[in-house]
Protein backbone atom coordinates (compact mmCIF):
# COMPACT_ATOMS: atom_id res chain seq x y z
CA UNK A 1 0.00 0.00 0.00
CA UNK A 2 2.76 2.65 0.14
CA UNK A 3 3.23 4.55 -2.14
CA UNK A 4 6.86 6.05 -2.60
CA UNK A 5 8.87 8.49 -4.83
CA UNK A 6 10.87 5.70 -6.44
CA UNK A 7 7.53 4.08 -7.87
CA UNK A 8 6.82 7.07 -9.58
CA UNK A 9 9.87 7.89 -10.92
CA UNK A 10 10.50 4.44 -11.71
CA UNK A 11 7.54 4.16 -14.44
CA UNK A 12 8.20 7.72 -15.79
CA UNK A 13 11.72 6.61 -16.59
CA UNK A 14 11.60 3.36 -18.17
CA UNK A 15 9.35 5.72 -20.94
CA UNK A 16 12.30 7.93 -21.53
CA UNK A 17 15.22 5.52 -21.61
CA UNK A 18 13.50 3.75 -24.69
CA UNK A 19 12.30 6.50 -26.50
CA UNK A 20 15.77 8.08 -26.66
CA UNK A 21 17.76 5.12 -28.29
CA UNK A 22 19.67 7.17 -30.80
CA UNK A 23 20.62 6.08 -34.08
CA UNK A 24 23.37 4.36 -34.89
CA UNK A 25 25.16 4.25 -38.12
CA UNK A 26 25.85 -0.08 -38.03
CA UNK A 27 28.51 -1.53 -40.08
CA UNK A 28 25.99 -4.56 -40.92
CA UNK A 29 24.03 -1.41 -42.72
CA UNK A 30 26.66 -0.32 -44.43
CA UNK A 31 27.78 -4.17 -45.56
CA UNK A 32 24.05 -4.71 -47.13
CA UNK A 33 23.88 -1.34 -48.68
CA UNK A 34 28.14 -2.19 -50.28
CA UNK A 35 26.18 -5.46 -51.48
CA UNK A 36 23.48 -3.30 -53.12
CA UNK A 37 25.18 -1.15 -55.06
CA UNK A 38 28.62 -2.64 -55.26
CA UNK A 39 30.21 0.33 -53.64
CA UNK A 40 28.46 2.43 -56.49
CA UNK A 41 27.59 6.24 -55.14
CA UNK A 42 24.49 7.32 -55.18
CA UNK A 43 22.32 10.12 -56.01
CA UNK A 44 20.16 12.25 -53.22
CA UNK A 45 16.89 12.48 -55.77
CA UNK A 46 15.32 9.83 -57.55
CA UNK A 47 13.75 8.06 -54.83
CA UNK A 48 10.81 8.98 -52.11
CA UNK A 49 10.72 7.57 -48.74
CA UNK A 50 7.32 8.23 -46.65
CA UNK A 51 7.54 7.79 -43.18
CA UNK A 52 6.03 8.93 -39.49
CA UNK A 53 7.86 11.30 -37.82
CA UNK A 54 6.60 9.72 -34.49
CA UNK A 55 5.22 6.37 -34.46
CA UNK A 56 3.02 5.76 -31.81
CA UNK A 57 4.97 1.79 -31.32
CA UNK A 58 7.84 0.77 -32.79
CA UNK A 59 6.14 -2.74 -34.00
CA UNK A 60 3.94 -1.36 -37.24
CA UNK A 61 5.52 1.47 -38.66
CA UNK A 62 3.70 2.23 -41.92
CA UNK A 63 6.50 2.89 -44.64
CA UNK A 64 6.05 3.57 -48.41
CA UNK A 65 8.80 4.12 -51.25
CA UNK A 66 8.51 5.14 -54.81
CA UNK A 67 11.12 5.22 -57.57
CA UNK A 68 10.23 5.83 -60.92
CA UNK A 69 12.08 3.35 -63.57
CA UNK A 70 13.46 1.80 -60.75
CA UNK A 71 14.41 -2.27 -61.16
CA UNK A 72 14.54 -2.38 -57.44
CA UNK A 73 14.59 -1.10 -53.62
CA UNK A 74 15.91 -1.91 -50.77
CA UNK A 75 14.84 -0.39 -47.44
CA UNK A 76 17.26 -0.62 -43.88
CA UNK A 77 16.11 0.14 -40.72
CA UNK A 78 19.68 0.94 -39.61
CA UNK A 79 19.34 1.55 -35.92
CA UNK A 80 17.97 -2.23 -35.87
CA UNK A 81 19.83 -5.27 -34.62
CA UNK A 82 19.77 -6.80 -37.83
CA UNK A 83 19.03 -3.55 -40.94
CA UNK A 84 17.68 -5.75 -43.43
CA UNK A 85 13.60 -5.34 -43.96
CA UNK A 86 13.23 -5.62 -47.84
CA UNK A 87 13.91 -5.33 -51.02
CA UNK A 88 11.24 -4.52 -53.85
CA UNK A 89 11.67 -5.85 -57.16
CA UNK A 90 9.52 -4.68 -59.61
CA UNK A 91 8.35 -6.74 -62.40
CA UNK A 92 6.99 -5.75 -66.41
CA UNK A 93 3.45 -5.71 -64.87
CA UNK A 94 3.93 -3.21 -62.06
CA UNK A 95 2.45 0.33 -62.16
CA UNK A 96 4.12 3.17 -60.55
CA UNK A 97 7.09 1.88 -59.22
CA UNK A 98 5.68 2.48 -55.62
CA UNK A 99 5.00 -0.38 -52.37
CA UNK A 100 3.63 0.15 -48.90
CA UNK A 101 4.26 -2.06 -46.25
CA UNK A 102 4.53 -1.58 -42.25
CA UNK A 103 7.71 -2.57 -40.84
CA UNK A 104 9.60 -2.88 -36.53
CA UNK A 105 11.80 -0.26 -35.66
CA UNK A 106 13.86 -1.16 -32.42
CA UNK A 107 13.86 2.13 -31.61
CA UNK A 108 14.34 5.88 -32.84
CA UNK A 109 16.37 5.95 -36.09
CA UNK A 110 17.03 6.52 -39.36
CA UNK A 111 15.15 4.29 -42.30
CA UNK A 112 16.98 4.15 -45.63
CA UNK A 113 15.46 3.30 -48.94
CA UNK A 114 17.94 2.58 -51.86
CA UNK A 115 16.62 2.01 -55.45
CA UNK A 116 18.61 0.40 -57.73
CA UNK A 117 17.54 1.88 -61.59
CA UNK A 118 16.86 0.37 -64.95
CA UNK A 119 20.17 2.25 -66.18
CA UNK A 120 22.25 1.19 -63.44
CA UNK A 121 22.86 3.92 -61.29
CA UNK A 122 21.57 4.01 -57.63
CA UNK A 123 19.76 6.56 -55.91
CA UNK A 124 19.21 7.00 -51.57
CA UNK A 125 16.47 8.56 -49.28
CA UNK A 126 16.55 8.61 -45.64
CA UNK A 127 13.57 9.23 -43.09
CA UNK A 128 14.26 9.88 -39.32
CA UNK A 129 11.22 8.45 -37.48
CA UNK A 130 10.87 8.82 -33.54
CA UNK A 131 9.86 5.79 -31.66
CA UNK A 132 7.73 6.27 -28.35
CA UNK A 133 7.31 3.23 -26.55
CA UNK A 134 3.83 3.89 -24.88
CA UNK A 135 2.82 0.85 -23.60
CA UNK A 136 0.84 1.64 -20.57
CA UNK A 137 -2.44 0.48 -19.72
CA UNK A 138 -1.30 -3.39 -20.38
CA UNK B 1 -5.41 9.48 0.47
CA UNK B 2 -6.77 11.63 -2.21
CA UNK B 3 -3.68 13.48 -2.21
CA UNK B 4 -1.41 10.24 -2.83
CA UNK B 5 -3.31 9.22 -5.80
CA UNK B 6 -3.20 12.54 -7.24
CA UNK B 7 0.37 12.57 -6.60
CA UNK B 8 0.61 9.39 -8.28
CA UNK B 9 -0.87 10.67 -11.91
CA UNK B 10 0.82 13.85 -11.68
CA UNK B 11 4.00 12.00 -12.03
CA UNK B 12 3.02 9.97 -14.44
CA UNK B 13 2.12 13.05 -16.38
CA UNK B 14 4.96 14.43 -16.29
CA UNK B 15 6.75 11.89 -17.49
CA UNK B 16 6.41 13.17 -20.69
CA UNK B 17 6.44 16.92 -20.16
CA UNK B 18 7.23 18.05 -23.67
CA UNK B 19 3.54 17.22 -25.08
CA UNK B 20 0.59 18.60 -23.85
CA UNK B 21 -2.17 17.60 -26.29
CA UNK B 22 -5.62 18.35 -23.82
CA UNK B 23 -7.97 17.15 -25.69
CA UNK B 24 -8.82 14.07 -28.26
CA UNK B 25 -8.45 15.19 -32.00
CA UNK B 26 -11.26 16.82 -34.33
CA UNK B 27 -10.76 13.97 -37.05
CA UNK B 28 -13.75 11.71 -37.59
CA UNK B 29 -14.24 8.17 -38.46
CA UNK B 30 -15.95 6.29 -41.78
CA UNK B 31 -14.72 3.26 -42.56
CA UNK B 32 -14.51 2.81 -46.66
CA UNK B 33 -15.42 5.90 -46.77
CA UNK B 34 -18.99 4.93 -46.17
CA UNK B 35 -19.74 3.76 -42.70
CA UNK B 36 -19.68 6.69 -40.53
CA UNK B 37 -19.05 6.20 -36.62
CA UNK B 38 -20.07 8.10 -33.92
CA UNK B 39 -16.92 8.79 -32.09
CA UNK B 40 -18.33 12.11 -29.84
CA UNK B 41 -21.58 11.91 -28.86
CA UNK B 42 -23.37 13.17 -25.22
CA UNK B 43 -22.74 11.18 -22.36
CA UNK B 44 -25.77 8.76 -20.96
CA UNK B 45 -27.61 10.36 -18.31
CA UNK B 46 -26.25 7.85 -15.68
CA UNK B 47 -22.84 9.78 -16.18
CA UNK B 48 -23.91 13.30 -16.15
CA UNK B 49 -22.52 14.07 -12.65
CA UNK B 50 -19.26 12.49 -14.40
CA UNK B 51 -18.71 13.64 -17.85
CA UNK B 52 -20.66 15.73 -20.41
CA UNK B 53 -19.34 13.98 -23.77
CA UNK B 54 -17.99 10.46 -24.82
CA UNK B 55 -15.27 10.00 -26.99
CA UNK B 56 -13.97 6.68 -28.68
CA UNK B 57 -10.38 5.43 -28.03
CA UNK B 58 -10.01 6.05 -31.79
CA UNK B 59 -10.14 10.13 -31.52
CA UNK B 60 -6.63 10.00 -29.27
CA UNK B 61 -4.94 8.18 -31.53
CA UNK B 62 -1.96 9.08 -34.23
CA UNK B 63 -3.11 9.64 -37.82
CA UNK B 64 -1.41 6.72 -38.81
CA UNK B 65 -3.15 4.39 -36.42
CA UNK B 66 -6.35 6.20 -37.09
CA UNK B 67 -5.81 5.28 -40.60
CA UNK B 68 -5.14 1.64 -40.36
CA UNK B 69 -9.22 1.36 -39.12
CA UNK B 70 -10.29 3.64 -41.74
CA UNK B 71 -10.07 1.05 -44.06
CA UNK B 72 -11.19 -2.82 -43.99
CA UNK B 73 -8.20 -3.90 -46.28
CA UNK B 74 -5.67 -1.57 -43.99
CA UNK B 75 -7.03 -2.88 -40.84
CA UNK B 76 -5.40 -6.14 -39.94
CA UNK B 77 -8.01 -7.28 -37.49
CA UNK B 78 -9.97 -7.82 -39.86
CA UNK B 79 -7.86 -10.83 -41.28
CA UNK B 80 -8.96 -12.63 -37.58
CA UNK B 81 -12.52 -12.14 -38.72
CA UNK B 82 -12.22 -14.01 -41.59
CA UNK B 83 -10.55 -16.60 -39.61
CA UNK B 84 -13.49 -16.44 -37.07
CA UNK B 85 -15.92 -17.48 -39.98
CA UNK B 86 -14.08 -20.23 -40.76
CA UNK B 87 -14.77 -21.20 -37.14
CA UNK B 88 -18.34 -20.19 -37.80
CA UNK B 89 -18.52 -23.15 -40.19
CA UNK B 90 -16.31 -25.70 -38.56
CA UNK B 91 -18.81 -28.70 -36.75
CA UNK B 92 -17.05 -29.39 -33.34
CA UNK B 93 -18.40 -31.62 -30.76
CA UNK B 94 -20.17 -34.25 -29.71
CA UNK B 95 -23.59 -32.78 -31.05
CA UNK B 96 -21.83 -32.38 -34.92
CA UNK B 97 -22.84 -28.98 -35.18
CA UNK B 98 -21.14 -25.88 -35.99
CA UNK B 99 -22.66 -22.27 -35.17
CA UNK B 100 -23.85 -21.97 -38.68
CA UNK B 101 -26.21 -25.25 -37.86
CA UNK B 102 -28.74 -23.42 -35.84
CA UNK B 103 -27.87 -19.99 -36.59
CA UNK B 104 -27.33 -19.34 -40.70
CA UNK B 105 -24.63 -16.56 -41.21
CA UNK B 106 -23.33 -14.28 -38.76
CA UNK B 107 -24.57 -11.41 -41.08
CA UNK B 108 -28.41 -12.97 -40.48
CA UNK B 109 -28.37 -13.68 -36.98
CA UNK B 110 -25.76 -11.96 -35.38
CA UNK B 111 -26.65 -8.02 -36.77
CA UNK B 112 -26.95 -6.00 -33.78
CA UNK B 113 -25.91 -8.27 -31.10
CA UNK B 114 -22.38 -6.74 -29.76
CA UNK B 115 -23.90 -3.55 -29.25
CA UNK B 116 -26.34 -4.93 -26.40
CA UNK B 117 -23.52 -7.33 -25.11
CA UNK B 118 -23.30 -7.77 -21.52
CA UNK B 119 -26.47 -9.05 -21.18
CA UNK B 120 -29.20 -10.84 -19.01
CA UNK B 121 -29.62 -14.29 -20.24
CA UNK B 122 -33.07 -15.34 -18.79
CA UNK B 123 -32.65 -19.20 -19.01
CA UNK B 124 -28.92 -19.45 -17.15
CA UNK B 125 -30.09 -16.69 -14.96
CA UNK B 126 -26.73 -14.54 -15.48
CA UNK B 127 -25.30 -11.33 -16.82
CA UNK B 128 -23.23 -12.76 -19.76
CA UNK B 129 -20.68 -11.49 -22.33
CA UNK B 130 -20.45 -12.11 -25.52
CA UNK B 131 -17.71 -14.20 -25.02
CA UNK B 132 -19.27 -16.42 -22.22
CA UNK B 133 -22.61 -16.58 -24.83
CA UNK B 134 -20.23 -18.23 -27.21
CA UNK B 135 -19.22 -20.37 -24.78
CA UNK B 136 -22.18 -20.59 -23.37
CA UNK B 137 -23.38 -22.23 -27.37
CA UNK B 138 -20.17 -24.64 -27.68
CA UNK B 139 -20.74 -26.29 -24.18
CA UNK B 140 -24.47 -26.77 -23.84
CA UNK B 141 -25.12 -26.52 -27.94
CA UNK B 142 -22.78 -28.00 -29.47
CA UNK B 143 -21.23 -29.80 -26.37
CA UNK B 144 -17.73 -28.92 -27.82
CA UNK B 145 -14.55 -27.29 -25.60
CA UNK B 146 -15.10 -23.70 -24.51
CA UNK B 147 -12.72 -21.25 -25.78
CA UNK B 148 -10.39 -20.06 -23.57
CA UNK B 149 -11.80 -16.49 -22.29
CA UNK B 150 -8.98 -14.10 -23.97
CA UNK B 151 -7.27 -16.93 -26.88
CA UNK B 152 -7.16 -15.97 -30.35
CA UNK B 153 -9.77 -18.26 -31.66
CA UNK B 154 -12.38 -16.24 -28.79
CA UNK B 155 -11.29 -12.95 -29.88
CA UNK B 156 -11.69 -14.43 -33.95
CA UNK B 157 -15.29 -15.17 -33.32
CA UNK B 158 -15.99 -11.81 -31.32
CA UNK B 159 -14.52 -9.87 -34.36
CA UNK B 160 -16.48 -12.06 -36.16
CA UNK B 161 -19.62 -11.05 -34.28
CA UNK B 162 -18.84 -7.56 -33.97
CA UNK B 163 -18.26 -6.48 -37.12
CA UNK B 164 -22.11 -7.35 -37.97
CA UNK B 165 -22.79 -4.66 -35.96
CA UNK B 166 -20.26 -1.98 -36.95
CA UNK B 167 -21.50 1.02 -36.76
CA UNK B 168 -24.25 0.82 -34.71
CA UNK B 169 -24.74 2.46 -31.08
CA UNK B 170 -23.33 0.75 -27.91
CA UNK B 171 -26.62 0.50 -26.01
CA UNK B 172 -26.15 -1.85 -22.72
CA UNK B 173 -29.35 -2.16 -20.57
CA UNK B 174 -28.39 -1.49 -16.89
CA UNK B 175 -31.84 -1.82 -14.69
CA UNK B 176 -33.98 -4.68 -13.99
CA UNK B 177 -31.74 -7.96 -13.60
CA UNK B 178 -28.74 -6.62 -14.16
CA UNK B 179 -28.92 -3.99 -11.90
CA UNK B 180 -27.00 -5.24 -9.31
CA UNK B 181 -24.41 -6.04 -11.16
CA UNK B 182 -24.11 -2.88 -13.07
CA UNK B 183 -23.96 -1.42 -9.52
CA UNK B 184 -20.84 -3.62 -8.67
CA UNK B 185 -18.75 -3.01 -11.62
CA UNK B 186 -19.68 0.67 -11.13
CA UNK B 187 -17.76 0.01 -7.34
CA UNK B 188 -15.12 -1.51 -9.11
CA UNK B 189 -14.52 1.50 -12.12
CA UNK B 190 -13.64 3.83 -8.40
CA UNK B 191 -11.92 1.46 -6.81
CA UNK B 192 -8.48 2.78 -6.18
CA UNK B 193 -6.38 -0.17 -6.79
CA UNK B 194 -2.50 -0.84 -5.86
CA UNK B 195 0.93 0.78 -4.74
CA UNK B 196 -0.04 3.66 -6.65
CA UNK B 197 -3.65 3.76 -5.57
CA UNK B 198 -5.04 4.96 -8.66
CA UNK B 199 -8.65 3.62 -10.13
CA UNK B 200 -9.91 3.97 -13.26
CA UNK B 201 -11.50 7.44 -13.09
CA UNK B 202 -8.75 8.78 -11.73
CA UNK B 203 -6.48 8.15 -15.22
CA UNK B 204 -9.86 7.36 -17.93
CA UNK B 205 -12.20 10.41 -16.18
CA UNK B 206 -9.99 12.82 -14.88
CA UNK B 207 -7.08 12.78 -17.01
CA UNK B 208 -8.29 12.01 -19.93
CA UNK B 209 -6.35 13.97 -23.22
CA UNK B 210 -3.45 13.92 -21.20
CA UNK B 211 -0.47 12.45 -21.73
CA UNK B 212 0.55 9.33 -19.39
CA UNK B 213 4.57 8.48 -20.49
CA UNK B 214 4.08 8.36 -24.16
CA UNK B 215 0.61 7.80 -24.31
CA UNK B 216 -2.54 9.51 -25.42
CA UNK B 217 -4.52 8.74 -22.49
CA UNK B 218 -8.57 7.95 -23.63
CA UNK B 219 -11.72 7.55 -21.86
CA UNK B 220 -10.70 3.44 -21.65
CA UNK B 221 -14.63 2.84 -23.44
CA UNK B 222 -15.35 -0.74 -25.04
CA UNK B 223 -16.56 0.42 -28.22
CA UNK B 224 -13.77 -0.64 -30.16
CA UNK B 225 -12.99 -4.30 -28.77
CA UNK B 226 -11.62 -6.68 -29.46
CA UNK B 227 -9.07 -4.52 -30.31
CA UNK B 228 -5.81 -4.93 -32.79
CA UNK B 229 -3.10 -3.60 -30.79
CA UNK B 230 0.49 -2.43 -32.97
CA UNK B 231 1.97 -3.38 -29.64
CA UNK B 232 1.29 -7.05 -29.65
CA UNK B 233 0.15 -7.23 -33.17
CA UNK B 234 -3.26 -8.99 -32.22
CA UNK B 235 -6.60 -8.82 -31.01
CA UNK B 236 -6.91 -7.83 -27.68
CA UNK B 237 -9.59 -9.75 -25.67
CA UNK B 238 -11.64 -6.60 -23.75
CA UNK B 239 -10.55 -8.48 -19.78
CA UNK B 240 -6.69 -8.94 -21.44
CA UNK B 241 -6.88 -4.98 -21.38
CA UNK B 242 -8.62 -4.81 -18.03
CA UNK B 243 -6.42 -6.53 -16.74
CA UNK B 244 -3.08 -4.83 -18.25
CA UNK B 245 -4.63 -1.60 -17.06
CA UNK B 246 -4.59 -2.86 -13.12
CA UNK B 247 -1.59 -4.41 -13.45
CA UNK B 248 -0.05 -1.61 -14.35
CA UNK B 249 -1.08 0.26 -11.11
CA UNK B 250 0.89 -2.30 -9.43
CA UNK B 251 -2.04 -4.57 -8.24
CA UNK B 252 -3.32 -8.02 -7.97
CA UNK B 253 -6.03 -8.20 -10.69
CA UNK B 254 -8.88 -10.40 -11.25
CA UNK B 255 -8.83 -13.24 -13.47
CA UNK B 256 -10.51 -13.30 -16.79
CA UNK B 257 -14.00 -14.45 -16.95
CA UNK B 258 -14.39 -13.53 -13.30
CA UNK B 259 -17.42 -11.87 -11.41
CA UNK B 260 -15.95 -9.07 -11.19
CA UNK B 261 -14.70 -8.88 -14.28
CA UNK B 262 -17.92 -9.24 -15.88
CA UNK B 263 -19.35 -6.34 -14.16
CA UNK B 264 -16.51 -4.19 -14.48
CA UNK B 265 -17.42 -4.79 -18.40
CA UNK B 266 -21.03 -4.55 -18.32
CA UNK B 267 -20.64 -1.07 -16.37
CA UNK B 268 -17.75 0.35 -18.73
CA UNK B 269 -19.90 -0.96 -21.61
CA UNK B 270 -22.73 1.61 -20.35
CA UNK B 271 -20.19 4.42 -20.47
CA UNK B 272 -19.90 4.29 -24.30
CA UNK B 273 -23.81 3.90 -24.77
CA UNK B 274 -24.22 5.91 -27.67
CA UNK B 275 -20.66 5.49 -29.12
CA UNK B 276 -20.47 3.32 -32.82
CA UNK B 277 -19.83 -0.50 -32.48
CA UNK B 278 -16.15 -0.31 -33.61
CA UNK B 279 -14.95 -3.36 -33.38
CA UNK B 280 -12.37 -4.98 -34.52
CA UNK B 281 -10.54 -1.42 -34.26
CA UNK B 282 -7.05 -0.91 -34.12
CA UNK B 283 -5.09 0.71 -31.10
CA UNK B 284 -1.52 1.24 -30.55
CA UNK C 1 1.94 -25.61 -42.13
CA UNK C 2 2.02 -22.73 -39.25
CA UNK C 3 -1.32 -22.65 -37.52
CA UNK C 4 -3.76 -20.01 -38.49
CA UNK C 5 -2.35 -18.42 -41.39
CA UNK C 6 -4.83 -16.53 -44.00
CA UNK C 7 -4.68 -14.30 -46.65
CA UNK C 8 -6.45 -11.62 -47.64
CA UNK C 9 -6.11 -9.56 -50.63
CA UNK C 10 -8.17 -6.83 -52.08
CA UNK C 11 -8.36 -6.46 -55.75
CA UNK C 12 -10.69 -4.79 -58.74
CA UNK C 13 -12.65 -7.29 -60.25
CA UNK C 14 -12.83 -5.26 -63.32
CA UNK C 15 -10.36 -2.92 -65.10
CA UNK C 16 -10.46 -1.11 -68.48
CA UNK C 17 -7.53 -2.47 -70.28
CA UNK C 18 -3.71 -1.04 -69.57
CA UNK C 19 -4.79 0.20 -66.35
CA UNK C 20 -2.82 0.83 -63.31
CA UNK C 21 -4.61 -0.80 -60.38
CA UNK C 22 -3.83 -0.83 -56.57
CA UNK C 23 -3.52 -3.82 -54.78
CA UNK C 24 -3.46 -4.47 -51.13
CA UNK C 25 -2.57 -8.00 -49.97
CA UNK C 26 -2.29 -8.73 -45.90
CA UNK C 27 -1.49 -12.25 -44.34
CA UNK C 28 -2.04 -13.53 -40.69
CA UNK C 29 1.54 -14.58 -39.79
CA UNK C 30 3.55 -14.38 -36.59
CA UNK C 31 6.79 -13.53 -38.05
CA UNK C 32 8.98 -14.34 -35.28
CA UNK C 33 11.80 -12.45 -35.54
CA UNK C 34 14.43 -15.06 -34.02
CA UNK C 35 15.58 -12.45 -31.82
CA UNK C 36 13.10 -12.72 -28.87
CA UNK C 37 13.81 -15.08 -25.94
CA UNK C 38 11.02 -16.88 -23.65
CA UNK C 39 10.48 -16.49 -20.52
CA UNK C 40 13.13 -19.00 -19.17
CA UNK C 41 15.52 -17.27 -21.33
CA UNK C 42 15.73 -19.77 -24.52
CA UNK C 43 15.89 -17.66 -27.67
CA UNK C 44 12.79 -18.49 -29.53
CA UNK C 45 13.61 -19.30 -33.44
CA UNK C 46 13.05 -16.83 -36.76
CA UNK C 47 10.02 -18.15 -38.49
CA UNK C 48 9.18 -15.81 -40.87
CA UNK C 49 7.89 -15.54 -44.31
CA UNK C 50 10.73 -14.37 -46.18
CA UNK C 51 9.28 -13.80 -49.85
CA UNK C 52 6.07 -12.39 -51.58
CA UNK C 53 5.29 -11.93 -55.20
CA UNK C 54 2.59 -11.43 -57.52
CA UNK C 55 1.98 -12.40 -61.04
CA UNK C 56 -0.24 -11.53 -63.84
CA UNK C 57 -1.34 -14.09 -66.33
CA UNK C 58 2.39 -15.74 -65.23
CA UNK C 59 4.30 -12.22 -65.80
CA UNK C 60 5.71 -10.87 -62.63
CA UNK C 61 4.12 -7.59 -61.39
CA UNK C 62 6.47 -7.57 -57.81
CA UNK C 63 8.69 -10.25 -55.85
CA UNK C 64 9.50 -8.80 -52.49
CA UNK C 65 12.65 -10.33 -50.48
CA UNK C 66 11.25 -10.12 -46.62
CA UNK C 67 13.23 -9.45 -43.61
CA UNK C 68 12.33 -10.62 -39.91
CA UNK C 69 11.93 -6.61 -39.98
CA UNK C 70 8.83 -6.39 -41.55
CA UNK C 71 5.55 -6.32 -38.76
CA UNK C 72 3.81 -9.08 -37.80
CA UNK C 73 0.92 -10.11 -40.02
CA UNK C 74 2.75 -8.85 -43.31
CA UNK C 75 0.65 -5.89 -45.29
CA UNK C 76 1.76 -5.15 -48.65
CA UNK C 77 0.37 -2.61 -50.92
CA UNK C 78 1.43 -2.29 -54.34
CA UNK C 79 0.05 -1.28 -58.40
CA UNK C 80 -0.10 -3.62 -61.03
CA UNK C 81 -0.74 -2.89 -64.89
CA UNK C 82 -3.93 -4.95 -66.64
CA UNK C 83 -3.28 -5.24 -70.34
CA UNK C 84 -5.86 -7.62 -70.78
CA UNK C 85 -8.48 -10.01 -68.82
CA UNK C 86 -6.49 -12.56 -66.66
CA UNK C 87 -5.72 -13.41 -63.41
CA UNK C 88 -3.26 -12.19 -60.54
CA UNK C 89 -1.48 -14.66 -58.55
CA UNK C 90 -0.02 -13.77 -54.89
CA UNK C 91 2.28 -16.21 -53.33
CA UNK C 92 4.17 -15.97 -49.58
CA UNK C 93 6.92 -18.23 -49.30
CA UNK C 94 7.53 -19.33 -45.33
CA UNK C 95 11.11 -20.22 -43.56
CA UNK C 96 9.48 -23.68 -43.16
CA UNK C 97 8.48 -24.52 -46.27
CA UNK C 98 4.99 -23.77 -46.55
CA UNK C 99 3.72 -21.82 -49.92
CA UNK C 100 0.34 -19.79 -49.33
CA UNK C 101 -1.51 -18.75 -52.57
CA UNK C 102 -4.47 -17.19 -53.94
CA UNK C 103 -5.63 -15.78 -57.27
CA UNK C 104 -7.90 -12.82 -58.07
CA UNK C 105 -9.40 -12.91 -61.75
CA UNK C 106 -9.53 -9.16 -63.21
CA UNK C 107 -12.41 -8.73 -66.06
CA UNK C 108 -11.54 -5.76 -68.85
CA UNK C 109 -14.49 -3.53 -69.18
C1 LIG D 1 -27.68 -26.22 -31.33
C2 LIG D 1 -27.92 -24.89 -31.81
C3 LIG D 1 -26.83 -23.84 -31.56
C4 LIG D 1 -25.51 -23.87 -31.93
C5 LIG D 1 -24.76 -25.01 -32.58
C6 LIG D 1 -24.95 -22.60 -31.57
N1 LIG D 1 -25.91 -21.82 -30.99
FE1 LIG D 1 -25.70 -19.90 -30.43
N2 LIG D 1 -27.61 -19.87 -29.77
C7 LIG D 1 -28.49 -20.93 -29.84
C8 LIG D 1 -29.71 -20.59 -29.15
C9 LIG D 1 -30.93 -21.46 -29.00
C10 LIG D 1 -29.52 -19.26 -28.67
C11 LIG D 1 -30.50 -18.44 -27.87
C12 LIG D 1 -31.41 -17.77 -28.82
C13 LIG D 1 -31.72 -16.43 -28.35
O1 LIG D 1 -31.84 -16.21 -27.16
O2 LIG D 1 -31.79 -15.55 -29.23
C14 LIG D 1 -28.21 -18.86 -29.10
C15 LIG D 1 -27.70 -17.59 -28.86
C16 LIG D 1 -26.45 -17.17 -29.32
C17 LIG D 1 -25.96 -15.83 -29.18
C18 LIG D 1 -26.67 -14.67 -28.52
C19 LIG D 1 -27.57 -14.00 -29.49
C20 LIG D 1 -28.32 -12.84 -28.85
O3 LIG D 1 -29.13 -12.24 -29.55
O4 LIG D 1 -28.11 -12.55 -27.66
C21 LIG D 1 -24.70 -15.81 -29.72
C22 LIG D 1 -23.76 -14.62 -29.79
C23 LIG D 1 -24.44 -17.14 -30.21
N3 LIG D 1 -25.52 -17.92 -29.96
C24 LIG D 1 -23.27 -17.50 -30.81
C25 LIG D 1 -22.99 -18.81 -31.21
C26 LIG D 1 -21.72 -19.22 -31.72
C27 LIG D 1 -20.52 -18.30 -31.93
C28 LIG D 1 -21.80 -20.55 -31.99
C29 LIG D 1 -20.69 -21.46 -32.49
C30 LIG D 1 -19.46 -21.45 -31.70
C31 LIG D 1 -23.15 -20.96 -31.64
N4 LIG D 1 -23.83 -19.87 -31.16
C32 LIG D 1 -23.65 -22.24 -31.79
C33 LIG D 1 -28.28 -22.12 -30.46
C34 LIG D 1 -27.06 -22.55 -30.97
C1 LIG E 1 -2.42 4.60 -14.63
C2 LIG E 1 -3.50 5.04 -15.49
C3 LIG E 1 -4.55 4.00 -15.86
C4 LIG E 1 -5.41 3.36 -15.02
C5 LIG E 1 -5.50 3.45 -13.51
C6 LIG E 1 -6.27 2.57 -15.87
N1 LIG E 1 -5.92 2.73 -17.17
FE1 LIG E 1 -6.86 1.97 -18.78
N2 LIG E 1 -5.46 2.74 -20.02
C7 LIG E 1 -4.42 3.53 -19.62
C8 LIG E 1 -3.64 3.91 -20.76
C9 LIG E 1 -2.40 4.77 -20.75
C10 LIG E 1 -4.24 3.31 -21.88
C11 LIG E 1 -3.79 3.39 -23.35
C12 LIG E 1 -4.22 4.70 -23.94
C13 LIG E 1 -5.72 4.83 -23.97
O1 LIG E 1 -6.38 4.25 -24.83
O2 LIG E 1 -6.26 5.51 -23.06
C14 LIG E 1 -5.41 2.61 -21.37
C15 LIG E 1 -6.30 1.94 -22.17
C16 LIG E 1 -7.49 1.37 -21.71
C17 LIG E 1 -8.49 0.78 -22.55
C18 LIG E 1 -8.46 0.67 -24.08
C19 LIG E 1 -9.25 1.78 -24.71
C20 LIG E 1 -9.48 1.59 -26.20
O3 LIG E 1 -9.95 2.54 -26.84
O4 LIG E 1 -9.21 0.51 -26.73
C21 LIG E 1 -9.49 0.34 -21.74
C22 LIG E 1 -10.76 -0.35 -22.15
C23 LIG E 1 -9.10 0.66 -20.39
N3 LIG E 1 -7.89 1.29 -20.40
C24 LIG E 1 -9.86 0.38 -19.27
C25 LIG E 1 -9.44 0.60 -17.96
C26 LIG E 1 -10.18 0.15 -16.79
C27 LIG E 1 -11.51 -0.58 -16.81
C28 LIG E 1 -9.45 0.51 -15.70
C29 LIG E 1 -9.72 0.20 -14.24
C30 LIG E 1 -9.73 -1.20 -13.92
C31 LIG E 1 -8.26 1.22 -16.21
N4 LIG E 1 -8.30 1.24 -17.57
C32 LIG E 1 -7.31 1.80 -15.40
C33 LIG E 1 -4.15 3.96 -18.35
C34 LIG E 1 -4.84 3.57 -17.21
Amino acid sequence: MDFTRRDTLALGMGAVALTVLPFRANAAADDAIAAFTGGAAMADAGVTLTAPEIAENGNTVPISVEAEGAVSIMVLAAGNPTPGVATFTFGEMSGAHSASTRIRLAGTQDVIAIAKMADGSFAKASSNVKVTIGGCGG
Amino acid sequence: MKFKAMTAVAALLLSVPAMTLADPDEDSLAINGELDMVTETAAPAHLSDALDTIYSGWRFREDETQALQMDDFDNPGMVFADLGLDQWNKVEGEAGKSCASCHGTPEESMKGVRAVYPKWNETAGEVRTLAMQINGCRTENMKAEPYKYTSGQMTNMEALISVQSRGMPVDVVIDGPVQATWEAGKEIYYTRFGQLELSCANCHEDNYGNMIRADHLSQGQINGFPTYRLKNAKLNQVHARFKGCIRDTRAHTFEAGSPEFVALELYVASRGNGLSVEGPSVRN
Amino acid sequence: MAEGVKPRVKAPSKAAAGEAVVLKTLISHQMESGQRKNADGTPIPRSIINRFTCEFNGTSVIDIQMEPAISTNPYFEFEAVIPEAGDLKFTWYDDDGSVYEDTKSVAIG
